[in-house]
């Protein structure tokens, strides 16, 4: 039988705290960008010009149909570092963090398009109708009417993309960043408990999805119109 | 490594030619080297949708069962293997548990390389996978309602009957449309069996883009099979939707 040893794990908690903090700036960077960009793709993609309708719609195909290890490489080989090098010539900024936020960024978006797109469709015509009676512009009726109220259903869902989005963070282990999964890994390696990190990762990440999803439930039974 | 590559890169014009150049592989271009691991892609996922497929109609079933225990078993299962990464998964099963699974170990450890990343990479993704199939399966049933249940029960078939020759049949081709997309969603998270060195798709275009500093026309030609990959996917799970089509449903209207 395997004897465990969970001490090298004590010594490498203040490594394992910062490989969590980049984790979690992924995750965040993702989510804010996600939404921001995501909400605009959908909007575009039910608007009335249809070029640009299509275009959004070939964006969400797009990055749905490939899998994410292949927008990391995408995004470390080809599409980010010429952009950073043009912007900004002397930089001493991480390549591989700035990689990690645009990737994600633009690979959550299409998914948060999606949710906000059926939350839009959600909302029933008659309120549009009212709205536009009442001589508001397409523009206000966006924002003032239909948003609040689709955001509004959409949160669970969007919450439990945010899930789905904490974990495959572990993914930039592809571009060779440290997050939390990367230095759990890295001191595997050093230290020669590879099973103890790998555990421990893995119940960390158990914890803290099973404590965001059951936050999630509780708020759906509360929000649930 | 960003920083070897060509400024330019950007403006370089594609060199299809790349791909008639000898690969790594030995009597292979870099052509039929990634359509070697478009077939590995393809291979790793049918056989996962196999193993998750039985998988999650037995977890699936389990949570819909009268018994509590099976239904926590059931709940259970779908809970960790849904809220562990993927990749963390993958790792788990390649370097944890031949340490301590007794008869397993030593077994996995005399596999050549090739052999211990397939069998890890299909473990992994066929449980991972099992869950999310088990959930499909579950609202399948649920969709079904009390009424076939009980009306089974009152013809006198046993559970295991009313399951195999009522519910499972509706069920089942009640959620091909989200089976399909799960399938959709296995092959592209195979993709993360490159992580472990599987030589599937991503693994060779990243390695054709770094071997031939070719960034673009590798990551196009990978990004392309796997469009192609979904697109004879869902080929096959539209005749599948159709020739399954339930009568008396508002899908078997059109």
């Amino acid at each position: 039988m395997y004897a465990f040893d969970w001490s090298s794990i004590l010594t490498s908690l203040p490594f394992l705290w910062q490989g969590m903090v980049i984790t979690l700036e992924i995750t965040v960077v993702a989510i804010v960008v996600g939404i921001l960009l995501g909400t605009v793709i959908a909007v575009v993609r039910l608007s009335k010009n249809s070029v640009l309708s299509a275009i959004a719609a070939a964006y969400v195909t797009l990055f749905r149909s490939i899998p994410l290890v292949m927008v990391l490489l995408w995004f470390q080989l080809a599409l980010v570092p010429p952009v950073v090098r043009w912007l900004f010539p002397k930089t001493n900024l991480d390549l591989n963090l700035i990689i990690a936020f645009a990737a994600f960024a633009f690979f959550e978006a299409s998914y948060y398009a999606e949710i906000i797109r059926a939350g839009i469709q959600s909302i029933s015509k008659g309120q549009v109708m009212a709205a536009q009676a009442l001589g508001m512009t397409d523009g206000a009726v966006m924002r003032l009417v239909i948003l609040p109220q689709a955001f509004r259903r959409m949160i669970p869902l969007l919450l439990t993309q945010a899930i789905i989005l904490l974990q495959d963070s572990s993914l930039v282990y592809v571009i060779g960043l440290a997050d939390f999964f990367g230095v759990a890994k890295n001191r595997a390696g050093s230290t020669g408990s590879q099973v103890e990190f790998i555990l421990f990762a893995g119940a960390v990440y158990l914890v803290l999805c099973l404590t965001m999803s059951t936050i999630v439930r509780q708020l759906q039974k509360r929000i649930t119109i | 490594m960003w920083f070897d590559f060509r400024s330019d890169a950007l403006l370089a014009v594609l060199d299809f030619s790349v791909f008639l150049s000898p690969s790594p592989e030995a009597g292979t271009n870099y052509l039929t080297y990634l359509l070697g691991g478009a077939l590995w892609t393809v291979i790793l996922s049918v056989l996962n949708w196999v193993i998750a497929f039985v998988i999650g109609s037995v977890i699936g079933v389990f949570r819909t069962l009268p018994s509590p225990t099976l239904s926590k078993v059931g709940a259970c299962y779908v809970e960790i293997f849904r809220n562990i990464p993927l990749l963390v998964q993958l790792f788990i099963w390649f370097n944890v548990v031949p340490e301590w699974l007794p008869g397993f170990g030593p077994w996995f450890k005399h596999l050549p390389s090739f052999w211990q990343q397939f069998t890890s990479a299909t473990l992994c993704l066929g449980l991972f996978t099992g869950a999310r199939i088990a959930e499909q399966v579950r609202s399948g049933l649920r969709s079904l309602g009390r009424d076939q249940y009980g009306a089974g029960l009152a013809l006198g078939l046993n559970i295991r009957q009313v399951y195999n020759l009522v519910l499972l049949p509706v069920a089942y081709r009640i959620i091909i449309p989200t089976l399909t997309s799960e399938f959709l969603n296995l092959i592209k998270n195979s993709a993360v069996a490159s992580t472990i060195g599987f030589v599937e798709l991503a693994r060779r275009s990243e390695s054709m883009a770094e071997l031939k500093s070719t960034v673009f026309e590798a990551l196009l030609a990978g990004t392309l099979l796997y469009g192609v990959i979904n697109l004879i996917v869902l080929f096959f799970s539209r005749a599948l939707e159709r020739s399954t089509k339930l009568p008396g449903l508002l899908g078997a209207q059109k």
